[in-house]
């Protein structure tokens, strides 16, 4: 016979304080767990999302970073020549050499030394193709010859001077801002780019540092690898473009979930901690009444049931609380430096329903770790000793 | 005080109850220091910078270096006592997990820029004799196991290629804080290999003055202004300053996570205090017949929150400063110097107050107004 | 003058919208040395009478003296400075702290003092002896017999050398030896020692062991003389009724 659930309801209902701290109690642990979660996914996500799996990356061999590395005027012509290039409408091959340059803006606000390692992309007309997800959203793409840059628009709002029209100085130059594009929240977005002329002129010299394309077969990425391994004209490493920047929110990305993971586990134990103490003051409270409901004819297995069920509808309950807090932060932009490219990247928090579920479960799985033992000493209750 | 016995009896009532609320307070209050100290870490940086040194760098971005031939000019800066050079290098060792800082630097006028930097003589003298050698941070012996005399082999990055050393000299820092894992080699190593691409990357100065920082450091940024590699220099207090705030807003997300520990704790601690005094209603009011007063009474259920919350604070305090000098976390790495710092205690002294008044008020209010009658009452 | 003067006192409850007249101008005093047991039925304000003497409540109107100081007029704080001094109480039932032994059950008034550790642990023994429990003082209150329990109440009571004890249904869950046993220990107090006792009690047998029997029977006093005559009482009051 199953203990019915209004008899836990109406129990609840006598010690409503101690039934709302526990849940709000398990409820922050479940907060803080989504948004640190959300965080770390938030910047995994933006990096994963920079790349796709259709396009290569070519670097310098040995290289393992974009800033590392250094690719010759001479060597993109041979590169250029591959039959594995797919072609575009125009006719030309979809290849976008670049030049990649790490410069330091001022944050707002800070002193002349707090500042931010943001990236300067030089780049071709053919850049806003080979890269996917590349929308100018305000202002027209820069002009061949010009002091122009288009900026990425995470940067806007924060810092000075990047809005169109606005303009820019750096390396000693000053830059008209022309565009404003979105890459559908990849870290391209926290770049700024500019024609590849311009900044070779300015940074460094006349060659790239890396070189993207499109596949013409996108299964035919091993046999490219392979192709230009051999090459002995020129020193490149192919690399699948969403495997590349993938492998580079790695360190940073790990770092952040094994955070995660490590505050909320302690957190969940205090939170535990509280609901087995609530969990044990209802037993001993209602302890005349479970002598009845045994000496009804209910079975201590529903005894344990019912507990361990108020126990869970509690902790779920204050799942629900828990993912209502940290919902708002979805979207929330933030930005980190990211240790594997140096640069600066600005991402959003990221709550996902998966995420949300995981925190629900999370919540059950206190609740029911907490209300275990308090549960099985109802079960075990001695019927003659608790009706006296 | 001769009402602890007292407090202490109340609290033995639920053996249980009150070691789990202790525990959750400790828990609490440890993750809590720890996270204030990640903050206190990043900013330790800065401190122990000296007063007299400065870094140049290049005022587009610090990963573009400078020409070599400012060397001499920045000698001869009013001020200046010494100029030495590096330059990053980036490299991977073995399977690349362990991350540490390698440097191409000028070994004799780099060693005598960072004093901190403590290696025996002779090792010091074997180091500026072999262009091909290297001086490791005591760190890296640890994490690898490498002795002196030992060949090591690391790939470039951003300098392709493998490259051999033979390590020389192990450093000792002269304060945790410094980091003991970085690895410095001969620039002219770097350098005979590229010649066309290794410049310094950044030079540092020994001012004669610390006040005359400002000065020195306008004098060479003039200077350079409209040049090809323009400077941006400033105090190592500064720089190391700048590449903590590259973390972001770390300082306010570990505050925020912070205080939602502490109010998750004082939530369960708060329960056990009113779980406590609802059972006691009776006691009260006998306590109250035989003279206590409601003050007196009060000032009891206070104390015992206090019991509980200061023990928890010193379990959990006591735990997070502890653990770093246990585990050697914190000698190297990115948080070089964890340790839980005097002002982290004070501040987790006062939650732990906090956390005794916010947690026993309500139930030491209700204890005080409760009416002795009604209660008797009830009870017979 | 009378160790407990109570003076034209009214009370009244409010119980569940509606009003109770306990006292209309109840006059009444105890002398030192007294031993009244106060009878009646429930309702008939026995044990308001105990907590209006030992100032756990207030008159509506009147007054109530103990030893020359007026009760009703004293600040919370004050009565309970006071009633640490004054008064030992005892329950029928819940009198000691679980939590604590008979010896430290028995020392709760004295940490209200300014005494030390050791005269309070003399003190405590000296009253566990007098109640005939000097070999239970480290014994928790569960692992003492009803009888043993309201013995270290008892003691509690004494411990701070109060004026006046006053006990309310002492044997009221006792069977008849327990209940023999805590009465005859009154007697002593009374006798040897000299203690003033009020007690409130169902019991005809307890109150056999009084000097003095009051009863109520709605606020109204009755008097009945005791074995030993001429204690000292002069009574009068009583709702509706003046003599």
């Amino acid at each position: 016979m199953k203990i019915p659930l209004i008899y836990n309801l109406r129990s609840v209902r006598q010690r409503p304080v101690s039934t709302a701290l526990t849940a709000l109690g398990i409820g922050l642990v479940v907060a803080v767990f989504v948004a640190m979660l959300a965080l770390a996914n938030g910047f995994v996500a933006a990096l994963v999302q920079t790349g796709s799996s259709d396009n290569v990356l070519l670097l310098r061999r040995g290289a393992d970073s974009e800033m590392s590395s250094g690719i010759p005027r001479e060597a993109v012509s041979i590169i250029s020549a591959s039959p594995h290039i797919a072609v575009g409408a125009d006719g030309k091959p979809m290849i976008s050499p670049e030049t990649y340059i790490v410069i330091n803006l001022q944050r707002p606000g800070g002193d002349v030394y707090s500042v931010a390692n943001v990236v300067a992309r030089g780049v071709s007309e053919r850049a806003f193709d080979v890269r996917r997800n590349i929308k100018v959203i305000e202002g027209r793409r820069f002009a061949s010859g010009q002091s122009e840059i288009c900026v990425g628009s995470k940067l806007s709002g924060r810092f000075a001077n990047v809005e169109v029209g606005n303009v820019l100085r750096f390396a000693n130059r000053d830059w008209n801002v022309v565009c404003r594009f979105t890459a559908n929240g990849s870290s391209f977005e926290s770049e700024i780019w500019g024609e590849n002329e311009q900044f070779q002129n300015v940074f460094r010299g006349q060659g790239f540092q890396d070189v993207a394309f499109r596949l013409k077969d996108p299964a035919s990425f091993d046999e490219v690898k392979r192709t230009f391994l051999a090459d002995q004209r020129i020193q490149v490493d192919a690399h699948r473009e969403s495997e590349f920047y993938a492998s580079q929110s790695e360190l940073l990305g790990n770092i952040l979930r094994v955070l995660a993971i490590m505050i909320t586990s302690i957190m969940a134990v205090g939170a535990v901690f509280g609901a087995v103490n609530t969990m044990y003051a209802a037993v001993s409270s209602r302890t005349p009444e479970i002598a009845v409901l045994l000496t009804l004819g209910f079975h201590p297995r529903s005894v344990l049931a019912s507990f361990l069920a108020e126990s869970a509808v509690i902790a779920f309950i204050g799942g629900l609380i828990g993912c209502l807090l940290a919902l708002p932060i979805n979207g929330v932009v933030t930005s980190t430096t990211n240790w594997a490219s140096f640069s600066e990247i600005a991402f959003a928090f990221r709550v996902t329903p998966t995420l949300l579920l995981s925190g629900i479960v999370f919540a059950v799985v206190m609740g029911v770790v907490g209300g275990f033992f308090p549960a099985r000493r109802a079960s075990k209750l001695p019927v003659i000793q608790a009706l006296r | 005080m001769k009402f602890l016995p007292l407090v202490i009896a109340n609290l033995m009532r639920h053996k249980l109850r009150t070691i789990l609320t202790i525990c959750s307070v400790a828990l609490a209050l440890f993750l809590f220091a720890s996270l204030r100290t990640v903050t206190t870490t990043l900013a330790s940086g800065s401190e122990v910078s000296s007063a007299q040194r400065v870094i140049v760098q290049n005022s587009t971005a610090f990963v573009i270096p400078l020409p070599m031939s400012y060397a001499n000019r920045l000698s001869s800066v009013p001020h200046v006592q010494s100029v030495t050079w590096a330059n990053w290098f980036g490299g991977k060792y073995g399977d690349g997990k362990k991350f540490f800082a390698q440097f191409a630097v000028d070994p004799k006028t780099y060693l005598g820029m960072y004093p901190e930097y403590s290696i025996p003589e002779d090792q010091k003298q074997a180091f500026f004799k072999e262009r091909s050698s290297a001086i490791v941070g005591e760190g890296l012996v640890r994490a690898f196991g490498w002795k002196v005399g030992d060949n090591v082999t690391i790939q470039g990055t951003i300098f392709p290629g493998d490259w051999t050393f033979t390590i020389r000299g192990i450093y000792h820092p002269a304060m945790k804080e410094y980091g003991d894992d970085a690895f410095m080699f001969h620039y002219d190593y770097l350098y005979e290999k590229y010649p066309d691409r290794v410049t310094p990357g950044w030079y540092i100065l020994k001012i004669d003055d610390p006040a005359a920082a400002p000065v020195v450091m306008k004098t060479i940024d003039d200077q350079f202004r409209n040049s090809n590699a323009p400077t941006k220099t400033g105090t190592e207090k500064a720089f190391a300053a700048g590449f903590a705030s590259m973390w972001g807003n770390v300082k306010l997300l570990m505050s925020t996570i912070g205080m939602a520990v502490v109010f998750a704790i004082l939530l369960v601690t708060a329960n056990a205090m009113m779980m406590n005094q609802r059972e006691r209603t009776s006691e009260v009011a006998v306590m109250k017949t035989v003279g206590f007063s409601d003050r007196r009474v009060f000032g009891l259920i206070i104390i015992e929150a206090a019991v509980i919350s200061l023990t928890g604070a010193f379990l959990g305090l006591g735990a997070a400063t502890l653990l770093p000098i246990v585990t050697g976390f914190g000698e190297g790495g990115f948080l070089p110097g964890f340790h839980v710092t005097g002002g982290t205690l004070a501040v987790g002294a006062t939650v732990a107050l906090l956390l005794t008044v916010a947690s026993g008020i309500f139930p030491a209010w209700q204890a005080a107004k409760l009416p002795v009658v009604q209660a008797l009452r009830r009870v017979e | 003058m009378a160790l407990v003067e109570i003076r034209d006192v009214y009370k009244s409850f409010k119980r569940e919208a509606q009003t109770v007249d306990v006292y209309a101008g109840l006059t009444i005093d105890f002398e030192e040395g007294s031993y009244t047991a106060l009878m009646g039925p429930s309702g008939s304000g026995k044990s308001t009478l105990l907590n209006l003497v030992a100032g756990l409540d207030k008159p509506t109107s009147g007054s109530v003296r103990v030893a020359g100081a007026e009760v009703s007029k004293m600040t919370a704080s004050q009565l309970a400075d006071w009633r640490s001094r004054t008064i030992g109480f005892v329950f029928q039932s819940y009198n000691l702290l679980p939590v604590l032994t008979a010896q430290q059950n028995v020392e709760l008034p004295l940490l209200l003092t300014n005494l030390n550790k050791r005269d309070r642990i003399e003190r405590t023994a000296i009253a566990l002896g007098v109640v005939g429990l000097a070999d239970r003082v480290d014994h928790y209150p569960r692992q003492l017999s009803g009888g043993q329990e309201q013995r270290v109440a008892i003691a509690r009571a004494i411990v701070a050398d109060p004026t006046l004890i006053l006990l309310d249904e002492p044997t009221g869950q006792l069977d008849a030896k327990s209940s023999e046993e805590v009465l005859e220990l009154l007697r002593r107090l009374n006798e040897e020692f000299h203690k003033t006792i009020m007690i409130v009690t169902h019991d005809a047998k307890a109150a056999e062991h009084a000097k003095t029997v009051l009863h109520l029977e709605k606020g109204v006093l009755l008097e009945r003389e005791g074995v030993k005559a001429g204690n000292g009482i002069g009574a009068s009051g009583g709702v509706g009724a003046t003599r």
